[in-house]
């Protein structure tokens, strides 16, 4: 039997200006499955489809590329009010770049590039060198699971200074931060969209679910058996 | 969900594997690739948005009016550039050229490119690229050749196009070619995709599993001849993930707002007010003078080296 329910779907954008934007879109949707919540995953490319989504990914990519169209077309001003107003952001590699307070380049100190800074640490870009340093590695991830995780860095960056209490580290590779929490907001290091791991997009979704910005929207979790009743 | 079953003790990082040397080049989708041929210009492209450069000692249009022998570029030259930007720097090196690929590597390139622009070192084979930790980018005029490419261990495709020419005619050919005939896998039955494996002397998993993903199985750019803004737009409206501009930018007369127009162009090319909006940056008198394919003598063509 089917519950009359007031449903209204839940949307997550990916930012596609540039990068893996179709991996984290496919992986979102995995997880949306295994979760039984229906949603749908839209890609953001102008500033005013921000207020159309209840969460958002910045997926990975060249920050440089991204933060600079970001800005010029008012997509960073945008994503920053909506941080304000609690929208849960969840970021990889040049996402996490992007969305911390100060950013370095290990290789070449350059300091200046266009960010969201709404996460209160301090990122080195290259951390771990460059692409022929690039590696996978199985890390440990409490808050997500006992399993390990499949970590795939790619010319990785890591969090070098918490600047805040508010920040929780999640997991850490050879004395590195790799991922964080700040309220609704993740940053992590690594791609788990580029692995068969549906776990942090889960907890992101997760996250968004509990979170006090889709308050009185009415999304319902779907029971196992009603799924195929409803339209 | 796939949860790993892996706990922990077993955690010796790898290398080079296949899913990070296809993610790095996942990574870079979407994007303008810039050829420079100094620090200066690398600086340009980043302050413009490139996502990578490839270094060279001289940009196609001259290394076509140059004539001679061209090789991989000086190595002190790219070691500058490495020290100087933040986005991945590729550079080239000839075709079936071990050395050079290996010295590009301990140089710390992010990406090779085994190019045709460059005069080939062996023109029976190309280089053995699954014992590399560095990823590879090869060109292709159509499926079959970009098939064997990533049969050898290519990580990326693009286009061969006609480098040097500011003629867009070539990429758009092969782009079509390439997925015209993805399309048409889909369509196949057993039987024609074995016959198709024969064609193009790969294996039939590799047909099969384009078949079934309808699209390469690893990141496919256009490259060769693309000058303007428009140019780029066209090519990722064709498919491409993204796109190399090679003499494009550095042999027009304003490099740095077409560095950068090209670069919005691309990201927004299913937009055409934007592509519009990108178009009037530049100056078309400022473009690179291109030159008709026709005019060209076979001999004179680059996109014939390594098939």
């Amino acid at each position: 039997m089917c519950k009359k329910v007031k449903f209204k779907l839940l949307r997550i954008g990916v930012l596609a200006l540039q990068g893996d934007v179709s991996e984290h879109i496919e992986t979102t949707d995995m997880a949306l499955r295994e979760m039984n919540v229906e949603g749908e995953v839209i890609t953001i490319k102008r500033e005013n489809q921000i207020d159309k989504v209840h969460g958002l990914i910045i997926p990975g990519g060249e920050s440089t590329t991204i933060g600079r169209i970001a800005e010029h077309y008012g997509l960073l001003s945008k994503i920053r009010d909506a941080s304000s107003a609690g929208m849960p952001i969840f970021g990889t590699c040049a996402g996490l770049i992007l969305m911390a307070k100060h950013v370095r380049d290990a290789m070449t100190g350059k300091i200046e590039q266009p960010i969201l800074g709404i996460l209160d640490v301090e990122v080195i870009r290259n951390a771990f060198g460059r692409q022929r340093e690039s590696f996978e590695s199985y890390i440990e991830i409490p808050k997500i699971g006992k399993a390990c995780f499949p970590g795939i860095f790619i010319r990785a960056p890591a969090v070098s200074s918490v600047l805040s209490d508010e920040v929780e580290v999640l997991a850490s590779y050879e004395g590195k931060i790799a991922a964080i929490q700040q309220d609704n907001r993740i940053g992590i290091a690594f791609h788990p969209e580029l692995t068969t791991d549906t776990r942090f997009h889960e907890f992101f979704i997760e996250l968004i679910l509990k979170s006090p910005f889709i308050e009185g929207e009415g999304f319902f979790k779907l029971e196992e058996e009603n799924i195929h009743e409803r339209e | 969900m796939t949860v790993s079953t892996v706990e922990v003790g077993s955690k010796k990082p790898l290398l080079g594997t296949v899913r990070l040397k296809r993610g790095f080049a996942k990574m870079l989708k979407g994007g303008v690739i810039m050829d420079v041929t100094d620090v200066e210009q690398a600086q340009i492209a980043e302050d413009a948005g490139a996502i990578a450069v490839m270094v060279l000692d001289k940009l196609p249009a001259d290394v076509r009016a140059a004539g001679g022998v061209a090789r991989m570029c000086d190595t002190k030259r790219i070691q500058e550039v490495i020290d100087h930007v933040t986005i991945p720097v590729m550079a080239k090196c000839r075709i079936g050229h071990y050395m050079e690929a290996k010295i590009l590597e301990v140089l710390g390139v992010d990406m090779i490119d085994e190019s045709e622009v460059l005069t080939p070192a062996d023109d029976n084979h190309h280089i053995d690229k699954w014992k590399f930790t560095t990823p590879f980018v090869n060109g292709c005029r159509d499926l079959g050749e970009a098939l064997r490419r990533i049969a050898e261990g290519a990580s990326m495709i693009r286009t061969k196009g006609e480098a040097g020419t500011g003629n867009v005619a070539e990429a758009v050919k092969h782009m079509k070619l390439v997925m015209n005939k993805i399309r048409e896998l889909g369509n196949m039955d057993d039987e024609q995709i074995l016959d198709v494996s024969r064609e193009y002397k790969v294996s039939i998993e590799i047909v099969k599993k384009t078949a079934k993903l309808g699209k390469l199985p690893v990141v496919n750019f256009a490259a060769g001849g693309i000058a303007t803004p428009a140019d780029a737009a066209f090519m990722m409206h064709l498919g491409a993930d993204g796109v190399f501009v090679g003499s494009g930018i550095f042999k027009s007369q304003d490099p740095g707002v077409r560095a950068e127009a090209t670069v919005i162009a691309t990201t927004y090319w299913d937009d055409p007010k934007i592509v519009l909006e990108a178009s009037n940056m530049i100056d078309e008198e400022k473009s690179m003078v291109g030159i008709d394919i026709k005019t060209l003598k076979p001999e004179q063509m680059m996109q014939i080296r390594g098939v």
